[in-house]
């Protein structure tokens, strides 16, 4: 059973396991430096569908699809799906789980929904209400651009702290019991209001919610960095990451050498063009794959997963309103 | 619940944010503007020294040079090559005409999806809509204070 | 030598603009407005058809030019038919600009679909 631990965090005594991983990429990722981490990648970025937003759908649902061949489970086995995106009421993952035929629990974080389906994921196993429970999310670039910013063909020049919406999916088989790496502890975010209003500059608005998570935990569990091989972000990009050490800096804490941000990992700055980096709920999941490999083969024994998102809509940042941050903590383990 | 270790007054962590935010190359990027903006207005002066030689008259020919710059703009922005001339270019390839015709032809590609109606039909002045109602009412200004004034 | 003065002048107007996105963070769209506005302005005044005499295309191709045309259209028009040129002339003017890039983005909408980046 789950165990209270300090005021943000829950442990888990015998870990929720992650029985299967998956990971679904597009053009640029393919192109990236993790190319090899990720189980399908197409040179398609409409995935052979007539839209960018069916596309994105199509991704996530071959995401599902993946990850529950590899773990060797067939769909009615679920008890749960909970999955987000980046589109409008969350569209996307509604028709992608729409196939399943699984009580499905829709859910948005902004790019921290990984996270937050992971998190939701292990207390419903912890709390009985299955033995499998599928958790993904997905985003797609050209669908977020022409939703939050301008249409494709529009000449403009993105700021350099702008980051790229990651194309692509990944999804996370949990499972009761197995012999997999393990969640054993979950710090949910609070959110955190940096008074931030430029959306090309949303790794300044996630920063405060990644330092704030991560402090937490290691109040909470009374640890530092030194206790974990990695503590991994979501999609800070260079400019987050930055103010994320000072941040902690001034609390007194140096990550620095154990930090890795998931969306400076997923582009080669140089050579893809992508700015601050890569961002979008499809970025923490498609790097999971590549962590949980480390995981697999006991590189990695302990590691802090913190996904980040930044909470606002096209509505909200017309009106000059700040960006709030979020982000959602995971410990992970692997049982060697 | 515990206190917000995190928060911080908006000044403080704007300057930080400020720090740590890599400037755009101011140079290079007016450079390029420059350069970019300057062909595009040689390829103006051109098509009008041409249709003088013909003998057209200076209003007309002026209407005429801009119509093939937004045609040709729109189809450059249908083929894809404009995002990627704008992306090299910035403000050379955004103030000229041809960046006017770019702004209207990108959510008509972008927005057909939608329908013809509810979406192109609807987003098709998503960008360039402002310009023509402040142009417009700026147009109303002048005339009426010219009618005034003259 | 009208080749260099419209290089010039016109490349010229674009490193406002793109002074004005580096250093502001004004939209693309926002930049149109503003210079259309102040072409329309400036055009209300007399004092660009200077900047047109003197850089031709140059002045004319980028955005205050269409600004300048629209004060034109609607001085000509007050002066031939009263106040109410004053709210026909400007879009008279605009007509064309306005209506080619109707007509052709329509067409190539028709014909092309956005492509992936």
């Amino acid at each position: 059973m789950a165990e209270k631990t300090g005021l943000y965090s829950v442990k888990f005594k015998e870990g929720i396991n992650i029985k299967s991983v998956s990971s679904i990429g597009g053009t640029k990722e393919a192109e990236g430096p993790l190319s090899k981490a990720f189980d399908i990648t197409t040179n398609d970025n409409l995935y052979g569908e007539k839209s960018w937003e069916k596309a994105e759908a199509k991704f996530l649902k071959k995401a599902f699809d993946t990850a529950l061949e590899k773990g060797t489970l067939p769909p009615k086995k679920l008890s749960y799906v909970l999955a987000g995106d980046l589109q409008n009421q969350t569209a996307a993952s509604c028709y992608a789980a729409e196939g399943l035929h699984i009580p499905f629990f829709g859910l948005y974080g902004a790019c921290s929904t990984f996270g937050e389906s992971l998190s939701l994921g292990a207390a419903l196993i912890d709390g009985g209400w299955g033995n499998y429970v599928l958790c993904g999310a997905s985003s797609h670039f050209c669908a977020a651009e022409k939703q939050f910013r301008f249409p494709l063909e529009l000449g403009s020049q993105r700021p350099q702290t702008a980051t790229t919406t990651v194309t692509g999916a990944g999804a996370a088989v949990l499972s009761k019991e197995g012999s997999e790496p393990v969640i054993t502890a979950v710090t949910t975010g609070r959110i955190v209001d940096l008074s931030i209003t430029d959306a090309n500059n949303m790794g300044a608005a996630m920063a405060g919610a990644a330092a704030e998570v991560i402090l937490n935990h290691f109040k909470d569990f009374g640890t530092t960095a030194e206790d974990y091989d990695r503590i991994f972000t979501g999609d800070l990009g260079y400019v987050g990451s930055e103010l994320l050490y000072e941040l902690l800096y001034e609390k007194g804490c140096d990550i620095k050498a154990k930090h890795r941000d998931c969306g400076i990992m997923i582009y080669d700055r140089d050579k893809q063009d992508t700015h601050s980096g890569g961002s979008g709920c499809a970025c923490s999941a498609m790097v999971f794959s590549h962590i949980f490999k480390k995981l697999l083969t006991g590189e990695y024994k302990k590691i802090l997963f913190a996904p980040t998102g930044a909470l606002m809509n096209t509505t909200s940042v017309s009106q000059g309103q700040n960006i709030m941050g979020i982000s959602h903590l995971l410990k992970i383990e692997s049982r060697g | 619940m515990g206190k917000r270790d995190i928060l911080k007054p908006k000044d403080e962590y704007e300057k930080m944010v400020k720090a740590a935010s890599p400037k755009s190359p101011l140079f290079k990027n007016c450079l390029r503007a420059f350069v970019s903006g300057g062909i595009i207005c040689c390829i103006g002066q051109f098509l009008m020294n041409v249709f003088s030689t013909f003998g057209v008259v200076t209003e007309s020919r002026n209407m005429l040079v801009s119509i093939i710059l937004i045609g040709v703009a729109s189809l450059l922005t249908g083929l894809g090559f404009y995002s990627k001339i704008g992306k090299f270019c910035g403000a050379g390839s955004i103030v000229p005409i041809t960046g006017f015709s770019n702004s209207v032809t990108a959510p008509a590609v972008e927005f057909k999806k939608e329908g013809f109606v509810l979406g192109l039909g609807a987003k098709i002045f998503t960008v360039a809509g402002p310009v023509i109602l402040y142009g417009t009412l700026s147009s109303i200004l002048v005339g009426i204070i010219y009618y005034f004034v003259r | 030598m009208d080749y260099i003065k419209a290089f010039a002048v016109g490349g010229g107007i674009c490193i406002l603009g793109q002074l004005l996105i580096d250093l502001t963070k004004l939209t693309s769209a926002r930049i149109l407005v503003l210079f259309v506005v102040c072409g329309c302005l400036l055009g209300g005044l007399g004092w660009y058809d200077k900047l047109v005499d003197f850089a031709g295309a140059g002045a004319t191709v980028p955005l205050p030019g269409f600004g300048n045309a629209l004060a034109k259209g609607v001085k000509s028009e007050v002066d031939m038919k009263g106040f109410s040129g004053a709210f026909t002339g400007g879009l008279k003017s605009a007509s064309a600009g306005i209506t080619a890039a109707i007509v052709f983005a329509f067409l190539t909408a028709l014909i092309f679909n956005p492509k992936e980046k």
